[in-house]
């Protein structure tokens, strides 16, 4: 089959939407497709040979923050040509109601497409705006995928229609085959992320260490992600620095050795997860997992049977959970076991799979993907050239 | 006077172009809605297909066999309007045989049972997705011709107006476990 792939953000910025779409790309590959991926990105940056560049993405203040997005007509154009030439049986857009490549290629295309939702955002006010603008474009859309349930009552919320749940994969081998590493082992607390976004949940953490080192001062918490380190501490007593261990910003291998050592891994976020990839890499390389009672995390978590479930934002009940988790082998190995077997769902065979059954069901019958010509103006008057 | 004659040629177009741009919008969205029920046919057809194999391969225990073949049969050959109960009732039919693991399991261990069970597996699995993708479909193209322009100038043409595909479509735990489809 011959798949083409959209890519909302910059491949050179490092984020779970470019990692799903990496993996399942060269899944894809692997299984004999054709895959071509488009996506932002600088033209120096080596790009592996699926990607396509369709150009520099623009910062723009867009939702709060900084995105980095793809619009106007140089990038219209890149769309038009890649899914003229790719001729592909279908393409699949991720993040179609992001202001970028998404957009731009529901826009453009016309024939079976996919859509994959990532993002739980609550309804913006400029989503509301757009909603005739956007609508048109999403209604060409004849495969909804929703990374999790939650993810699917919010779109079936904000955008109306139905969606069918494929969470994100997870390589479940690579986690569960990697090699524990003795200086992380012997009472360990596991966090992995951004230190220094709040969302992120390690200043709950934080206001919960002081109680678990006074029930148990054996504990250590190894933290790995980017951020100021010296403003991460400054909350806990002098005395108490020490049993923090910064490991800076890890590579894939040594994140699965760092979450095949710790006992415990702690996912304290505090909101804004539609899924969780995180909690999957833990449970698959064995680690007993403690999270915030996220509705993301608790159906990825089996609602508390294949991890410890604590209330949102909420130091004690953290501190109490870890310390019954640390004084528990049994308790963590039995975890430990039926996370392993819980995550078999989210390995690239069986997430593939399900993807690669939604594409058959829309290529069922359907011409391919061509360029849209009825969204051209001049087009309209038969003026466009091709 | 030749500047209203303009503003007005103007807005005629620009009316003229809008309307032919919601009558293609309309057009796709029929588009769709056919290709989609398309897909859901083929699936419930496959369905129905690999049930009716599988009770007449005497892998499964008689009276097992017999219920599944039924359902099958019935779901096969209904008429449009009992079609979704006939199907909702293959889908209770196979919950009620393929409800234990172990009835999966005797599958598995017959001969060319694996695949079998796989191809079962994909086609209970598949039913949901085509009907999701199916009821999407007509939810959207719903949405647009209840507009009032639509509905005034007639753009739907003689088009049917779209109706969803209501069934039972939960699949068997033993077969497709997978969290929250």
């Amino acid at each position: 089959m011959k798949i083409g792939i959209v890519c909302p953000y910059s491949w050179d910025v490092p984020g779970g939407v470019q990692f799903h779409i990496r993996d399942l790309a060269e899944h894809l590959i692997r299984l004999g497709h054709e895959v071509s991926v488009l996506a932002p990105a600088d033209d120096e940056t080596p790009l592996p040979p699926y990607v396509v560049s369709a150009g520099r993405a623009v910062p723009v203040p867009y939702n709060g923050s900084v995105a980095r997005l793809n619009f106007g007509f140089l990038s219209a154009a890149r769309v038009r040509r890649w899914l003229h030439d790719g001729t592909f049986d279908v393409i699949h857009i991720h993040e179609p109601a992001s202001p970028s490549l998404g957009l731009l290629s529901c826009w453009a295309a016309q024939g079976p497409i996919v859509a994959t939702f990532h993002t739980s955002n609550p309804r913006s006010r400029a989503m509301i705006a757009a909603y005739p603008i956007l609508q048109p474009a999403l209604e060409k859309i004849s495969a909804r995928i929703a990374v999790s349930e939650y993810a699917r009552r919010t779109l079936v919320e904000h955008l109306g229609g139905d969606a069918v749940v494929i969470p994100n994969g997870v390589d479940v081998d690579f986690f569960a085959k990697a090699e524990p590493k003795k200086e992380w082992q012997g009472q360990t607390l596991g966090f992995i992320g951004r230190i220094d976004e709040p969302r992120k949940g390690l200043p709950v953490l934080m206001k919960a260490l002081p109680k678990i080192l006074a029930e148990r001062p054996d504990t250590r918490l190894l933290v790995a992600g980017r951020g100021d380190e010296e403003e991460a501490v400054a909350s806990l007593p002098a005395e108490m620095r020490s049993r923090v261990e910064f490991l800076g910003m890890v590579s894939d291998e040594d994140k699965a050795r760092l979450l095949r050592s710790v006992d415990v891994y702690v996912a304290p976020n505090t909101g804004g997860e539609s899924f969780g990839i995180i909690l999957v890499e833990a449970l698959s390389a064995g680690a007993a997992v403690l999270a915030s009672d996220l509705d993301a995390f608790a159906q990825v978590l089996d609602q508390g049977a294949a991890g410890d479930l604590f209330a949102n934002e909420d130091a004690d009940a953290l501190a109490s959970a870890a310390v019954r988790l640390l004084a528990d082998p049994a308790r963590r190995a039995g975890l430990g076991e039926r996370g392993s077997a819980h995550v078999r769902r989210f390995d690239w065979a069986t997430v593939g799979a399900d993807i690669l059954a939604v594409y058959e069901t829309v290529t069922h019958g359907a011409a391919a993907v061509a360029a849209d010509e009825r969204t051209g103006f001049r087009a309209r008057f038969g003026l466009a050239r091709d | 006077m030749t500047v209203t004659l303009i503003w007005i040629v103007v807005a005629l177009v620009a009316i003229g172009l809008y309307l032919s741009w919601t009558a293609g919008r309309l057009d796709r969205l029929h588009a769709r809605i056919d290709a989609a029920r398309a897909a859901l046919d083929a699936q419930l057809l496959r369905r129905a297909s690999v049930t009716q194999e599988l009770a007449t391969s005497g892998v499964l225990d008689p009276a097992a066999s017999i219920v599944l073949y039924e359902a099958a049969h019935a779901a096969r050959q209904a008429e449009e309007e009992h079609r979704e109960v006939a199907e909702s009732e293959l889908s209770q039919a196979l919950r009620a045989v393929f409800g234990e693991p172990t009835q999966v399991d005797s599958v598995r261990e017959a001969p060319g049972g694996v695949e079998a069970a796989e191809e079962l597996a994909q086609a209970v699995r598949r039913v949901p997705m085509a009907r999701r993708f199916h009821n999407d479909a007509v939810r959207a193209a719903r949405a647009l011709r209840r507009h009032r322009t639509v509905r005034w100038l007639r753009l739907a043409g003689h088009a049917p107006f779209p109706l969803a595909f209501e069934m039972d479509d939960e699949p068997p735990t033993a077969l497709a476990d997978r969290p929250g489809t």
